[in-house]
């Protein structure tokens, strides 16, 4: 548009005789009628978008809360065999809710990692940190090895081979004083150094800058 | 307002010439019902206006040389159309409970519904298929160059519609709910997770939670079955609605032909 015919046009609605305007009158009706019929829309929009969004996402915020369940005794438990505990971690949903932790007792003389309240059992979760297949531990060989794509971890779950990016995640473990029962907690990562993070996925390395590039995410139980 | 004019009639409901000093004005039996089909749909055609744009949309003019490689985007659609009509039947049936009811309802499609393994199987097979059918027809189109001015946009269209249906592939893949749908999509949401910053509230969105739980399943029968096949379903409108206002491109070793120019280059048929 060329600039002179532009120039014309007032932005007094006063001084482009608009039929009933008023002095100083900047905005014409017509226009006040379009953006209030749009806001009106947006409005209405909104109201039935927003939360049915929310809904839809909300599961990612909810936090997790902190389960303990037993799973045998002290004394069926020692540092050299790893028993093999089926334990739910979505409870309702059968089968597909449980997993597996191996478990043994915690050999202070390879187990270097600080000792604390939680980890008088060392619980391995059974999820590959490759892709999250399942692994399966071989006796014979005392590694944990990986069927889908050949991740291998030692004796103390260390990464020994193959494409996974972190040892095996970890269960808190505790002895329940008053049932004097061994019991297995939520579940969390560590990396090369066997120090505790966030639960993450699998593939996701937390050495360097790995654990800001996979931030932890807002759904998983707070730590001890 | 000009009309359409009639397709033309089968030989047998023609209205036969008239022996000489045979008729005098009666009705024949067989052209009522006849009449009274052309009268419905001059009826509605009054109301809607649609016969010219069904005309524009199934009488174009196309590019002569055009050869059988130009069905696969035909092709393609009509896979979707297989998998929307059995998706739609399957869903009558199927049950997305993750505690052992998907399983048993789709073991109970296959084992005691009439038809049931069969349509399972169009479902099943019909996804691989129309898999292949996308990679055919991105191929003759980016082969032919048809991707070109002034079709950049349908192309893009097209892309979006490829990772759409390889996402219906993704979500489709859990609703069996055995051991190996199972694990091929903890395999696949751990795979999302891999992205850096997104990745894993990508995976949480996908799982419904922390873990893989009740809502999982539920979550992924309902981008499977409602969310993308509805954006699908209006993409591909917006594709085909492209390609019959662009025109459909020659292919390329189709030179152009002086003798032929301008109207004469395009034969008049029905595609």
């Amino acid at each position: 548009m060329p600039d002179s015919r532009r120039e014309r046009k007032s932005k007094y609605t006063l001084d482009r005789n608009i039929p009933g305007a008023f002095e100083g009158e900047t905005v014409t009706r017509r226009r006040l009628m379009v953006l209030g019929a749009n806001g009106v829309g947006a409005l209405a929009t909104a109201a039935f978008a927003l939360p049915a969004l929310g809904f839809a996402i909300a599961p990612i915020f909810k936090r997790q809360a902190w389960t303990w369940q037993a799973i045998g005794t002290p004394d069926d438990f020692n540092e050299t065999v790893y028993q093999t505990k089926v334990i739910t971690i979505t409870p309702g949903i059968g089968e597909a809710g449980n997993t597996i932790a191996y478990v043994r007792q915690r050999d202070p003389s390879i187990d270097k990692e600080p000792e604390d309240q939680y980890n008088h059992w060392v619980a391995l979760s059974d999820r590959c940190m490759h892709l999250g297949c399942p692994v399966r531990y071989v006796e014979a060989a005392q590694r944990f090895i990986c069927p889908c794509h050949g991740g291998v971890y030692d004796f103390r779950g260390m990464v020994a081979g193959g494409p996974p990016v972190r040892p095996l995640d970890r269960f808190y473990t505790r002895l329940n004083p008053y049932t004097n029962l061994v019991e297995i907690g939520p579940r969390y990562s560590v990396n090369s150094e066997l120090q505790r993070f966030n639960p993450r996925f699998p593939g996701e390395p937390l050495d360097g800058i790995g654990q800001y590039l996979y931030p932890s995410t807002f759904d998983t139980a707070k730590r001890p | 307002m000009p009309r359409i004019p009639a397709p033309p009639l089968p030989k047998a409901l023609q209205p036969k010439p008239k022996k000489p000093g045979e008729s005098n004005g009666e009705v024949k039996t067989y052209s009522q019902p006849l009449e009274g089909g052309i009268t419905a749909v001059d009826w509605l055609d009054e109301r809607m206006a649609m016969s010219g744009g069904l005309r524009w949309l199934l009488f174009r003019k196309v590019p002569r040389g055009i050869n059988w490689a130009y069905t696969l985007g035909s092709a393609t659609l009509f896979a979707f159309l297989n998998q929307a009509v059995t998706g739609v039947f399957l869903a009558m049936y199927y049950r997305p409970d993750a505690s052992g009811g998907a399983y048993e309802s789709i073991r109970n499609i296959n084992d005691n519904v009439f038809l049931g393994q069969f349509v399972h199987a169009m479902h099943k097979w019909g996804a691989s298929v129309m898999i292949i059918l996308i990679f055919l027809h991105m191929g003759r189109v980016f082969l032919y160059g048809a991707y070109k001015y002034p079709r950049e946009l349908t192309w893009v269209i097209g892309v979006v519609l490829l990772i759409l249906t390889l996402a219906m592939g993704f979500t489709g893949y859990l609703l069996p709910f055995d051991q190996r749908a199972y694990w091929a999509s903890v395999v696949g949401i751990n795979i999302n997770a891999g992205g850096p910053f997104i990745g894993p509230f990508l995976s949480n969105f996908l799982l419904g939670g922390a873990d893989f739980n009740a809502t999982t399943l539920s979550r992924f029968y309902s981008i499977h079955m409602l969310l993308i096949p509805g954006a699908m379903a209006a993409l591909i409108g917006a594709h085909l609605y492209l390609v019959t206002k662009l025109g459909i491109s020659a292919p390329p070793w189709l030179k152009a032909d002086p003798a032929h120019d301008g109207d004469h280059q395009l034969d008049e048929a029905p595609v």
